[in-house]
């Protein structure tokens, strides 16, 4: 019999019932609530009169709403000055009280934007199934979770009994030899090989990727690719375990500690594909090169390298393609032919559960470092990942590198990554931005993005356009 | 949950590639916390010429007259006609809501993201796939012919067109029967708590560490 894969692994661990018609039960260890995709779950429990299976498998926390602004935050939650945002945030406090759920609450220590909290508090373990109302829940994957993003039924099915029905997923292998050039980041890799097999090729399937640059990457970096998957069409993506991954976990708040801790870590070392274990799909990238990537068009499958140039209608046979490269450069506002480098930028955002974590602010100050802000740029928000990174990067002196270089350090939260708050884009506006999507919209109505990583975004803001980060200054490389 | 049978309707196409669910309903109405209302809202950055408010709903405001939800021919559709990759982006369950809101009941497509695929049946929206070409000709004949309908019969699992001609469609058992009953799946799955109790009694022994509390 063939090996099994880190997801077949960790799926058979999780199997409660396996049924006749083909569903599966699988049960869930942690589920993070937020309050967008909440509400109306908890609400159905409450009509049907339902009380949650497992109170303590579960950890909430506002983010998508909330205020960055620290004079608004500061004002607390009876202040927020929309009255939907302050309702659904009230709602979850209210929530999470009446049914007993530990709530990071908007200002306390440990809040944060789900998926930079969730891991830094050891609330998600390797090993685990993580679910959680957002799409971007594979984050968790980078420890060898079974993680997830879920539909607020699924989040009223998890509250009530703490499984999922669910079917199994294909394997599919992404393995990125070599190692990575001088200023090519986690973020890079992930959208080069979302440009390689494009957005809807991991429908269907969990992703694990493997190869040398994963394992020379922080587990930091690999949440980043992991965070991604769904850009690429899968719900699940994974990193095994190593080293680096047990290392992390030492210390963190809901870890285990003492001989439980030896316990975990003998379990946690079991979780890696087998040497003989068959992926349905495999797709082999040579990271060497790999170079810093920026998406210029509606999808994050419109990627280019940072050397290249924005593709042009005529060169593109596929009838379909073309229609949706047109349609693409017309809303961007962008000439095919011309060099990504020649995109102006109006704002900047660094920051969502992509690239908000210490590791992604300290390549941002790398390059704000004694250097200003370009005067045609008309904000960079900084917004850390959650109230842990804010604290970290203070302490370092990163939030005075942003500052002094002319960007706005700002309080933990999803921020312009969906613009749900005031952080938005005008009509027209092109961001640098170092989220996760580039839909038309997506940053604020009419407003165009261009992903790329917080090293790039950082490099964007100075020269005013898109720029190679590697074209800069040699002392500020990472 | 609504029960699906037997649908037939008016056909409205929806002709691109990749619709995400920042389209179908944009992030600026997620801030509701009920199920209903989000319907005057469904593709409200295509559908209106202004930008919507969340709390607004679509009578007042300029419609853009290029888009062909708002053309007269597609009042009152609720088979949605679409293209690959539909229902890509987040895991919203405001998407499924708000096409069923607007008075969608099924959709066609040749691919959908998974998670929106999995939401629809939640939600008593019947996601059909189809192989691309079949998707191409409804594509042209719902074009051509105002006033198309199609009927869906999903206890058989065809399309029937008005001359009638079928077309047999793929559904994966269990959601088939989810639809077909309206299932209440979290009553479904506290059927079988006895299997879920026995699996965590096990965990419990071999894991220990993931039954402490968050406190
Ligand atoms: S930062 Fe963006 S992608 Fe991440 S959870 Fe928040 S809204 Fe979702």
């Amino acid at each position: 019999m063939a090996g099994k894969t880190l997801y077949d692994k960790l799926w058979d661990a999780h199997l409660v019932q396996q049924r006749a018609d083909g569903s599966s039960l699988l049960y869930i260890d942690r589920h993070i609530l937020h309050e967008v995709t909440s509400p109306q779950a908890f609400e159905g429990l409450r009509l049907a009169d339902r009380k949650p299976w497992r109170l303590d498998t579960n950890i909430a926390t506002p983010d998508h709403n909330i205020s960055t602004d620290r004079e608004e935050r500061a004002a607390g939650v009876d202040a927020i000055p929309d009255e939907t945002s302050r309702i659904q945030v009230k709602t979850l406090d209210e929530n999470c009280e009446s049914f007993g759920i530990r709530e990071f609450k908007m200002n306390e220590m440990g809040q944060g934007i789900v998926h930079v909290m969730g891991p830094e508090l050891g609330a998600s373990l390797p090993g685990m199934t993580v679910v959680c109302g957002d799409s971007h829940t594979a984050t968790h994957g980078a420890f060898a979770c079974l993680a997830h993003g879920i539909g607020t039924s699924e989040v009223e099915h998890v509250l009530a009994t703490q499984c999922l029905v669910t079917k199994k997923m294909k394997n599919l292998l992404i393995q990125v030899d070599g190692e990575l050039g001088t200023g090519v980041t986690a973020k890079d890799v992930i959208l080069a090989i979302i440009g390689e097999i494009g957005t809807a090729g991991g429908n269907g399937y969990a992703i694990e990727f493997a190869g040398q640059v994963f394992r020379d990457m922080s587990i930091e970096g690999r949440m980043t690719v992991c965070n991604m998957a769904i850009e690429a069409g899968a719900r699940v993506g994974m990193v095994a375990v190593d080293n680096k991954t047990i290392a992390y976990f030492k210390g963190r708040r809901f870890a285990p500690t003492g001989e439980m801790w030896d316990r975990a870590v003998s379990y946690w070392q079991t979780l890696q594909s087998d040497p003989d274990a068959v992926f349905d799909k495999t797709v082999v990238i040579s990271g060497s090169d790999i170079v810093p990537q920026v998406s210029w068009g509606t999808s994050p499958e419109m990627v280019v390298p940072v050397t290249g140039s924005i593709p042009r209608i005529e060169d593109e046979t596929d009838p379909v393609k073309r229609q949706a490269i047109e349609r693409a450069l017309k809303y961007m506002g962008l000439q095919g032919g011309s060099p990504v480098t020649s995109i102006p930028v109006d704002r900047v955002f660094i920051g969502s559960c992509t690239n908000s974590r210490i590791e992604d602010l300290r390549a941002a100050a790398a390059i704000a470092e004694g250097r200003k802000v370009a005067s045609t740029v008309k904000q960079v928000l900084v917004v850390p990942g959650s109230q842990m990174v804010k604290a970290q990067a203070e302490l370092e002196g990163l939030d005075q590198i942003f500052i002094e270089a002319g960007m706005e350090w700002r309080e933990p939260g999803c921020s312009m990554c969906l613009a749900m708050n005031a952080d938005k884009l005008g009509a027209g506006e092109h961001c640098a931005s170092t989220s996760n999507r580039n839909f038309e919209g997506r940053q604020g109505n009419g407003g165009r993005t261009h992903l790329l990583s917080p090293a790039m975004a950082a490099a964007a803001a100075i020269a005013g356009h898109i720029t190679d980060v590697r074209s800069l200054n040699q002392r500020n490389m990472a | 949950m609504k029960v699906f049978t037997v649908h037939k309707g008016l056909v409205a196409p929806m002709d691109r590639a990749n619709v995400d669910t920042d389209m179908i309903i944009p992030k600026q109405f997620l801030k509701s916390i009920k199920r209903t209302g989000f319907g005057p809202n469904l593709f409200d950055e295509l559908r209106y010429l202004d930008e919507g408010q969340p709390g607004q709903g679509g009578r007042e405001r300029p419609l853009n007259p290029d888009f062909p939800l708002n053309w007269p021919r597609y009042q009152g559709a609720s088979i949605l006609l679409a293209r690959e990759n539909f229902g890509c982006g987040s895991s919203r369950e405001h998407a499924p809501w708000a096409l069923e809101d607007y008075g969608f009941r099924v959709i066609i497509a040749p691919s959908y993201a998974d998670i929106f695929f999995n939401n629809c049946f939640k939600n008593g929206l019947l996601p059909i796939v189809l192989n691309e070409n079949i998707v191409n000709d409804l594509f042209s004949e719902a074009e051509q012919n105002p006033g198309y309908q199609l009927t869906v019969d999903l206890p058989r699992q065809r399309l029937i067109k008005s001359d009638g001609e079928e077309l047999s469609f793929e559904i994966d058992p269990f959601y088939k029967q989810c639809l077909l009953e309206g299932l209440d799946e979290i009553g479904l799955t506290l059927k079988e708590a006895d299997a879920i109790r026995a699996y965590e009694a096990q965990q419990e022994i071999r894991c220990p560490w993931l039954f402490h509390a968050i406190k």
